[in-house]
């Protein structure tokens, strides 16, 4: 791989391990926005953790990690908070970026690291929020309409109104306490909710596909660096993947692009190629 | 060594779905006296005092099984004040995936080795509301569990250790035949579920005679395999002296029959009709049809792609949702070992059930309830497909009484393959015979066997362990692995692949190894648990595992290859040259065969098929209903024809990322699409259209011409959505009633002939198929249910540019609404006579020399882009299309049936309104283009019937230029939407 990194390139990691299959599709989108990408199965991580440093963007892809077969994600985080838990930290604390889809998101959520309100030193938070069985106990593939309303978060702006599928059983986001959807909204964290036709939150079936309290849909943490979502953005990439597009005489923009153009954008912006590509550099 | 139990719930009652389904289905059996069911997870976890401490189970409870926001747990068991408990727990031996994943989780947790505490699982169900102990145990056999694989308690279940295999003592055993009578063999054949006749057991008989020793009994379990009906197809192959009466239905005037009672001599009936139209028609785009796995056509210039569809009707009769798990795991690891392994890219399914509302007391004993069936099947699917990320795109729903003790559980898979990996692998001499995936239980053992004869009230219980539980996540990893290897830098980790399927490794291995022959070292093969014999071993049926023919000096790379994705590939034999099949346990001999008698050695005997085409019942002149708009409601609300949305929202139809047409269409996603279009390729605008046909109650009337309509009606959905009509190969599969039945033969000769000449006439090849012969169902009372004639035509067709791809969705008002095709009086096995209990007597007719000029000419206007929408006229003839078009759409429209082509006596209007006949297409138009379409159609027929409105109503005029029908667009999708919404 190494003839074809450039110390400038902006490099992403997608982490894999059994059950995951939204890779190929979000591989290609990384792609399609300009980053290199590489695919790394969790076994290979664990075994050097130091190969993060070549990277600055990390996805966690969709799928049944581990078959969900406890709770969705939950086995899959528990190898992050057990395992890689100092260096996730220290890849957040350097100003990169992660991403997690779905089932990812599910994995961040509960390994704590969103909303992820803990520092380092204190070690990984207890999970505050939850992504459970959708409210009428199915799984469900639909596309559904979205809006953003983060100012913080690097990969999406607020104001924005998209249209993307969800395909989860374990979509419903809750909280422990109520206190724990007051302090999302003050340090404006919720990236996503679910809205109906005229554009507000929706808070029933099907606008609101899952029961999601507060119709989200997907977080950040503090830094605005840390999203995980349930829509998958990496399913819209092309015109032809939008549900109807044989209604329309122009072909629908594809809405899922932006969010990866967003990261790859924010990373050359911020300079962190240079500062954190130092084996990379090395190694050309 | 303690069992410590885990109970988790969900914190807040409200948020308990699986109480709350549970209730429903309590509900829809009609007990209301219930009126809660509050669920929960039980873990029992079993380790070394040292270990398993009380601190390291509350750790393991609250960080590893529970989900500290959104549940509770207890250790131990809550005590309940109120209710009737019941608990759920697997019997031993069955497959428990979240046991596993919780096990290896544990282990990770405490850092300790992988099964040093094992772990069990179960479900707590506490039904509130006034309910005697008797209804709880009746509602949890008839809700929550299945007996053949599951136990039911009414307390609290905590076992002192958990229950363990008895360790195997080898024996080896022989089983003395050579001096048994002709009654005695048969009689071997019933007591050990061997099902072959008496000419194949005397075969055997012989054969150990001439080599002058008693078989083992994994000699004699390797032939009931390898000869089985699911594994050989030997109905399909047989010698069959045929006798068509053609009756008073007119002939079809093919080479196969003249004029009158004809009988004729078929050597290898699937040969000489459905493989021969194949050769025939020798298609440069065909790659490998017929002798792999699945079948291979062309995509692009550097891809493949392949198709196989799979019955699973038996394992789902018993335990729909393991049938129907396994059902796909079984058809996706067919794609997986298709040349030198394939992506799985795409999956079908298409299932036949009883009505779902069938009354209770209607059930036979020892059936499912349809409706039951039914959810269970598209849960197993659905947790199969979307855990192995494989988006099920396409299928459809048939509903008949007559399956209800044979529920048909279809499910196919599409793969995508270089296309320099298209051929089938050949295993040579000195590779190493490597079993990659799960590990061998005695799950599965006889299905291949079972699965070849008529079901009776008592085979839940005779048959429970032919029954398999999947687990998706072990053959996802397996299929990593898989395509890894494949895709080796410097070449193949292997030479030849195939799947663990019927049969097991007896049928893997005996396939792979037929030219070379092949050394079995049974004691080497990982098990799940110990006490399997080497005969059980070696004809388990344990899911998820692939036969690999290894290259001795990649064996190692293979290996850690696996390692790395945490799957153990196993060493257990040679592909040695010999030309025999030698089984060893432990270094003695348990098996010794003729790898020619094996695979050539089954008798071929002449079997008797008739068919007479029925009389036409005399005629009955049916008045029309006097509202036309309410049987138009009655027939979208038909389960056949109505909505099948809550199926297909429970698949993941979009994984991967390729699904550009999906199977829900319209500004709603609600539409019923015609056909699901997938783009296998990034950067390229070529796809693959993917849709089916079948007619089963056409086959009361005529086997013929129900083959010909489902292939005609394949085609149609292909053509519909933009697929090349030149570029379109078929699937067979056949679900039949016991063909010992000589009727029963004769019909199924007769589907095949029309697989034949549809095949010629339309250039479609067959590429795959399968058949499922035996499907009849004994009662208690000895009432004998057969299926009707079931053929499913599965179609693959190739779009030249996805740009051009259209839906069937209503799109814009003033476009014009265009009926291609002729109008012809067949009612006869149409909905709408069956919505009047009628069968009829003019079944549809394919017209061989016309249609396949329609189809091209529509696929043509299509590419041209002349049509905005077009949607296929089926089951409910046009009434019933264009009602889907515009409740798709969102749109009215009004349309005249005076301009409908048609025979002159057809001339009615409910005939031309509920007709089913054929090859017809109701095209939107924009006016514009009408002169263009009437140029590209040439003199195929053609009728402007009206234009699409903003007014959300159809509105249709008689023959008589009256108002026949003005129903609300809105009323119109309530009826298509509602009955399936579950």
């Amino acid at each position: 791989m190494s003839e074809t990194r450039s110390s400038t390139a902006v490099r992403t990691i997608l982490i894999t391990t059994a059950g995951t299959n939204c890779d190929r599709e979000l591989a290609r989108a990384f792609a399609l926005a300009g980053s290199q990408v590489e695919t790394v199965h969790i076994n290979r991580l664990l075994e050097n953790p130091g190969m993060l440093r070549e990277f600055q963007i990390m996805g966690i892809p969709g799928g049944f990690s581990y078959g969900d077969d406890i709770a969705s994600g939950k086995i899959f985080a528990n190898i992050f908070v057990d395992h890689l838990y100092n260096s996730i930290r220290e890849w957040i604390e350097h100003g990169k970026l992660i991403i997690g889809i779905c089932n990812g998101f599910q994995v961040l959520v509960k390994a704590g690291l969103l909303p992820g309100n803990s520092s380092a030193e204190a070690g990984p938070a207890q999970p505050s929020v939850t992504l459970t069985h959708n409210h009428h106990g199915r799984f469900e593939d639909r596309w559904v309409k979205l809006r953003s309303y983060s100012k913080i978060c690097k990969w999406l702006p607020a104001g924005r109104e998209l249209t993307l599928p969800i395909a989860h059983g374990e979509g419903r986001f809750a909280v422990a306490t109520p206190d724990v959807l007051d302090d999302l909204n003050r340090q404006d964290q919720i990236v996503l909710r679910y809205v109906d036709g005229s554009g507000k939150p929706a808070h029933q079936f099907p606008d609101n596909p899952n029961g999601s309290l507060d119709a989200v849909a997907g977080i950040c943490d503090p830094t605005g660096r840390v999203f995980g979502l349930m829509p998958h953005p990496e399913r819209f990439i092309t015109s032809y993947q939008h549900p109807c597009w044989t209604r329309f005489d122009q072909l629908p923009v594809a809405q899922g692009t932006e969010i990866f153009e967003n990261a790859v954008r924010w990373i050359r912006q911020s300079g962190s190629i240079e500062i954190f590509d130092t084996a990379a550099a090395v190694a050309n | 060594m303690s069992v410590y139990r885990v109970e988790v719930y969900p914190q807040n009652p409200s948020d308990d779905a699986t109480g709350a389904a549970v209730l429903n289905e309590i509900r829809q059996l009609g007990f209301n006296e219930i009126y809660e069911v509050a669920s929960g997870r039980i873990f029992l976890l079993q380790g070394d005092d040292q270990l398993l401490t009380p601190a390291q189970v509350e750790k393991i409870a609250s960080q590893v099984l529970c989900d500290p926001v959104s549940e509770r747990y207890v250790i131990g068991a809550a005590p309940h004040a109120v209710g009737r408990l019941l608990e759920v727990h697997l019997k031993p031996g069955v497959m428990d995936p979240v046991a596993a994943s919780t096990q290896a989780a544990v282990a990770d947790k405490l850092q300790c080795p992988p099964g040093a505490v094992e772990v069990r699982t179960g479900r707590r169900f506490l039904l509130l509301g006034q309910v005697t102990a008797d209804t709880a145990m009746m509602l949890g056999r008839r809700v929550l569990a299945n007996e053949s694989i599951e136990e039911l308690h009414t307390s609290p279940l905590l076992p002192d250790a958990f229950p363990v295999g008895r360790p195997y003592s080898f024996k080896r055993v022989e089983v003395p035949i050579r001096q048994l009578s002709r009654e005695e063999l048969q009689n071997l054949s019933r007591t050990g579920h061997l099902f072959l006749d008496a000419s194949e057991m005397a075969a055997i008989q012989n054969y150990f005679q001439q080599i002058g020793r008693d078989p083992t009994d994994a000699e004699l379990e390797t032939l009931a395999q390898t000869w089985s009906e699911h594994c050989v197809h030997k109905t399909l192959k047989a010698i069959i002296e045929f006798t068509h009466h053609p009756g008073a239905v007119e002939n079809e005037g093919h080479d196969h029959h003249g004029p009158g009672d004809v009988t004729m001599r078929i050597d290898n009936l699937v040969k000489s009709t459905i493989f021969r139209a194949t050769k025939e028609l020798n298609l440069p785009w065909t790659l490998s049809v017929f002798k792999d796995n699945a079948g291979v056509i062309a995509f692009d210039d550097r891809h493949a792609l392949c198709m196989k569809v799979e019955t699973h009707n038996r394992p789902s009769a018993i335990e729909p949702y393991g049938g129907a798990a396994t059902g796909i795991g079984g058809c996706i690891r067919d794609v997986i070992g298709t040349g030198g392994g394939a992506m799985p890219i795409a999956a079908t399914d298409v299932f036949c059930f009883a009505d779902p509302h069938t009354p209770e007391n209607k059930v036979p004993a020892g059936v499912i309830h349809p409706r039951r069936t039914a959810r269970r099947v598209v849960a197993g699917v659905r947790d199969y497909g979307n855990r192995m990320g494989v988006p099920t795109v396409n299928g459809a729903v048939f509903f008949d009484s007559r399956y209800i003790g044979n529920p048909l559980v279809f499910c196919g898979s599409v793969g995508l393959l270089p296309l320099d990996q298209a051929q089938k692998g050949a295993a040579r001499k000195g590779d190493r015979i490597v079993v990659l995936g799960g590990r061998t239980g005695r799950d599965g053992i006889h299905g291949a066997t079972f699965s070849s004869d008529v079901l009776t009230d008592k085979h839940g219980e005779q048959f429970s362990h032919a029954v398999q539980i999947g687990n998706a996540i072990t053959e996802k990893k397996m299929l990593d692995v898989i395509l890894a290897a494949r895709d080796n830098p410097g070449g193949s980790l292997f030479h030849a692949i195939t799947d663990c399927g019927a049969g097991g490794l007896s049928s893997a291995v005996g396939e792979m190894g037929s030219e070379t022959g092949a050394a079995v070292h049974l004691d080497r093969a990982p098990l799940k648990y110990d006490g399997l014999s080497y005969a059980e071993i070696w004809i388990s049926e344990a899911q998820e595992r692939m036969v690999l023919a290894v290259q001795p000096d990649r064996l190692a790379a293979l290996k850690s290859l696996a390692a790395r994705h945490d799957v153990e590939a196993i060493d257990i034999g040679e592909f040695d040259g010999s030309g025999r099949l030698t089984l060893y346990y432990r270094g003695e001999v348990v098996g010794d065969m003729d790898m020619h008698f094996i695979h050539e050695g089954l008798p071929k005997p002449v079997r008797k098929a008739i068919w007479e085409d029925p009389t036409p019942p005399s005629v009955i002149r049916i008045a029309p209903p006097a509202d036309l708009g309410r049987a138009l409601h009655e027939l979208l609300s038909a389960p056949t024809i109505a909505s099948k949305h809550w199926i297909i929202r429970q698949y993941d139809h979009e994984v991967q990322g390729g699904t550009v047409i999906k199977p829900l269409v319209g500004p709603r996603n609600s539409g019923p699409g015609d056909a699901a279009v997938i783009m296998p390729v990034a950067d390229s605008q070529k796809a693959a259209a993917l849709a089916v046909g079948c007619q089963p109650r056409f086959g009361d009337l005529n086997p013929y011409q129900m083959a010909l309509n489902s292939i005609d009606e394949a085609i149609r959905n292909i053509v519909c959505v933009g697929g090349n009509p030149q570029r379109i190969a078929l699937l067979d599969n056949f679900c039949w009633p016991k063909c010992s039945d000589r009727i029963h033969l004769g019909a199924l000769v007769r589907a095949c002939q029309a697989c034949y000449d549809g095949a010629i006439a339309f250039r479609t090849p067959f590429i795959s198929g399968k058949d499922s012969l035996s499907n009849e169902f004994i009662t208690e009372d000895g009432t004998r249910i057969c299926i009707p004639y079931t053929l499913l035509i599965s179609a693959i067709g190739i779009v030249d540019d996805v740009a051009r791809c259209i839906t069937m969705d209503a799109k814009k008002p003033g476009h014009r609404l265009v009926l291609v095709g002729i109008t012809r009086r067949e009612l006869g096995g149409s909905h709408y006579l069956m919505l009047q209990n009628h069968l009829g007597r003019n079944v549809p007719k394919v017209d061989l020399a016309a249609a396949p000029k329609v189809h091209q000419a529509v696929g043509r206007a299509i590419s041209r882009g002349l049509a905005r929408s077009a949607h296929d006229l089926s089951e409910g003839g046009l009434g019933v299309a264009v009602a889907e078009m515009l409740l798709a759409g969102g749109l009215g429209a009004r349309i005249k049936l005076s301009p409908v082509i048609s025979s002159e006596d057809a001339r009615e209007d409910h005939v031309l309104l509920f007709s089913e006949t054929p090859t017809r297409y109701l095209l939107e138009v924009a006016p514009s283009h009408l002169e263009e379409l009437q140029s590209v159609l040439g003199d195929i027929p053609m009728a402007d019937i009206g234009e699409l409105t903003r007014d959300p109503r159809l509105i249709i005029e008689s023959l008589r230029n009256e108002v026949l029908i003005d129903e609300s667009v809105e009323a119109l999708e309530e009826s298509w939407h509602r009955p399936l919404d579950w």
